[in-house]
């Protein structure tokens, strides 16, 4: 008798959650209308990651409002990088989408694989830099925003040490440190940069972790290449400050964010999207080692600056300046002479390394302490 | 150094309250790998209720019930319809990552006030070892009074004893009149109760917002823990002050640059858990003491 009471209220609480759960990932059935295009999102967490898959999201967003009924969009979250991701993919081109977007880095393989088995269907991966025929690749110049990044933490720095934490040693990530770097030295020539590799995208505790780590050896300036607010946290708490990443995290810390560098995706979905409808949808031009079709920063307003707060006039004004001085092609973050931190000279004066060049990187320039691991 | 080690002490509290939870549950023959599931209920229940009582240690109840919870539905499936307990409990974590993810959605971007830190009087004035030991919040007191409480109520106390006699043999425990699954309720539930003031803590201290799996594998962690100690409760403060030490000590050592691989540290606390393992299976044909022998097993009796 007992155990028919507790399986009957196991049922009912079965069953009330049952009611309250709306599958989002629900793929939707083959069924062309004409018109209306059918568009698919892939995503690597939950938009409430606050972070990369959230401005995944806001993008997705501005798609839905830009076109209303016109397109018709499916979203799978959660899915990891490997082999179920090229079932998921596979289900979205099944499903009848005509583009489909892949956010994250792992998903590169798995989508060019599905896209051999359905050529009519078009891709796009995000941050990858292989292509094939229906395969495009997107990305943003991140590293444009950690460049002023930089030079609001020489000129804001007291102790002249930068906490830096980056998640893995790829490319990507050692770019913006680098570029960071330029910016640090453009303004002061005694901070150093110290690096700290979570390896992972995303830990909040092990994120907060190297912050603390950081402060406790003396950095008083703090900047992520990972995904969680959790770093911004610490640095409230403790009374150091910061930069946002992905998208604006004032929110978890008003007194120490001085700005975020925010992800904006829409407009290149928009793009690609309008492409498609018009039938000019296509695979750009540039070297295949790099990523090349689309990779827009902030003078293409697909990397945004948010507020800068937390700090004086003169250091925001600097920090415009920088940020109109990358626009305008003023600045240019990796032009000669560039040194490394071993002192060798990776481009002479005149000279400024090109875009492939960038995704080559595998050395730290002047101003960051270390090596890059492996 | 004194911040590194207050930041090392810090890591290894939900370690240590997850696993000494286990430890109790696992004595009693049960073995839950859904401490993972419970930290992550734990963490989503005590922030909800700090949003909404705006006390901090309305979230350290919180955490606790959300793990009770979490727990009877383990024990309702294990010890009542008898399945499988290593394929429940990792069923009850991956149900219990979906449930917070949906459950925590509405409190994505939002923050909640710390839990404070108490002074001890008078004590937490020594230099050094004050700031240390008697600095703490509440939790991390509350951590070291339940290890101590469990080492004496497993030696010393007749429900201990009871206990661990489920545990190793539960056709005895029930021959002698023992009420084998009520005794594994409450000692599961206890290990929920645990494992959610572990995962509390991680919004209420460590990182003061709720994302998604933000537990990352920290439950894992703490039933390595359990083996690592061989289920004696006060080692559990030393491997868990050891793993949380490593931890740090990885990430200091990519700030200081020394020249060791950050994956080389990353890798030993499991490797340190397959060392203890080893050395207890290497112990066991003296004496078999160490690890419940009913561990892990369904008992088919009445109650």
């Amino acid at each position: 008798m007992r155990n028919i009471v507790i399986l009957l209220g196991v049922l009912v609480i079965g069953a009330v959650g049952f009611l309250f759960y709306q599958d989002k990932s629900e793929i939707p059935v083959a069924e062309k209308e004409t018109s209306v295009t059918k568009v698919g999102f892939v995503y690597l967490t939950t938009p409430g990651d606050h972070g990369w898959t959230y401005a995944h999201e806001l993008g997705k967003q501005m798609v839905e409002k830009r076109f209303g009924k016109d397109v018709k969009v499916s979203v799978v979250e959660n899915v990891p990088e490997g082999p179920d991701a090229t079932r998921v993919i596979r289900e979205l081109a099944k499903g009848g989408n005509e583009i489909i977007f892949t956010t994250s880095f792992g998903y590169m393989d798995p989508t060019l694989k599905v896209a051999k088995e359905f050529p009519d269907v078009k891709f796009e991966h995000i941050t990858g830099y292989k292509r094939s025929k229906n395969v495009a690749t997107g990305n943003i110049r991140f590293y444009e925003g950690r460049y002023i990044q930089g030079v609001v933490a020489g000129l804001m720095t007291k102790t002249n040490k930068i906490g830096y934490i980056g998640a893995y040693p790829i490319a990507e990530v050692i770019m913006g440190i680098n570029a960071f770097a330029q910016g640090l030295r453009s303004v002061n020539q005694d901070a150093t940069i110290s690096v700290i590799w979570a390896n992972t995208w995303y830990d909040p505790v092990k994120e907060a972790d190297s912050a603390k780590v950081h402060i406790a050896e003396g950095a008083d300036i703090l900047a992520q290449h990972t995904d969680s607010p959790a770093m911004l946290q610490i640095a409230e708490k403790e009374g150091a400050l910061g930069f946002g990443q992905s998208t604006d995290m004032s929110a978890f810390a008003p007194k120490a964010q001085l700005f975020a560098s925010i992800n904006n995706w829409g407009p290149y979905y928009i793009k690609k999207i309008e492409e498609l409808r018009n039938g000019k949808w296509n695979t750009g031009d540039g070297p295949d080692h790099w990523a090349g079709n689309v990779w827009g920063g902030l003078k293409s307003d697909m990397l945004i600056i948010s507020k800068f707060q937390n700090m004086p006039d003169e250091v925001a004004q600097k920090a415009q300046e920088a940020l109109d001085g990358i626009k305008t092609g003023k600045i240019n973050i990796f032009a000669g002479p560039l040194i490394d931190n071993t002192g060798k000279e990776i481009i002479p004066a005149g000279k400024a390394l090109d875009d492939g060049a960038l995704w080559g990187m595998n050395y730290y320039l002047q101003g960051v302490d270390g090596k890059v691991p492996g | 150094m004194e911040a590194l080690i207050l930041t090392i002490i810090a890591t290894s509290i939900p370690l240590l309250l997850a696993a000494i939870g286990e430890l109790i549950a696992e004595k009693s023959g049960v073995l839950n790998l859904g401490v993972e599931g419970m930290m992550l209920s734990g963490a989503v229940g005590a922030l909800g209720a700090v949003l909404w009582l705006e006390n901090p240690y309305y979230g350290i109840v919180a955490g606790a019930l959300s793990g009770i919870i979490i727990a009877s539905i383990f024990s309702v499936f294990t010890i009542n319809f008898m399945t499988n307990q290593v394929a429940t409990g990792l069923g009850l974590t991956i149900f219990a990552t979906g449930l917070t993810g949906l459950a925590g959605a509405p409190l994505v971007g939002k923050t909640i006030p710390s839990l404070p830190k108490i002074e001890i009087f008078l004590l937490s004035d020594i230099p050094v070892i004050g700031n240390i030991l008697f600095k703490q919040d509440f939790v991390a007191y509350l951590s070291i009074a339940i290890i101590i409480f469990i080492s004496f109520f497993l030696k010393y106390s007749k429900p201990g004893i009871i206990l661990r006699a489920v545990g190793d043999d539960h056709e005895s425990a029930h021959s002698v009149g023992y009420p084998v699954k009520k005794i594994r309720w409450y000692a599961t539930c206890f290990g929920g109760m645990c494992a959610g003031i572990g995962g509390a803590y991680i919004p209420l201290v460590l990182t003061p917002h709720w994302s998604e799996g933000m537990t990352a594998g920290r439950g894992w962690i703490a039933l390595a823990l359990v083996v690592f100690a061989s289920w004696i409760p006060w080692r559990i403060i030393v491997g868990a002050l050891i793993f949380g030490g490593i931890t740090i000590a990885q990430l200091v050592g990519q700030a200081r640059g020394w020249p060791i691989p950050s994956q080389l540290l990353s890798m030993m606390p499991y490797l340190a858990t397959i060392i203890a393992l080893t050395m207890i299976s290497g112990r066991l044909s003296k004496n078999n003491s160490v690890i419940p022998s009913s561990l892990g097993k369904p008992f088919f009796g009445s109650q």
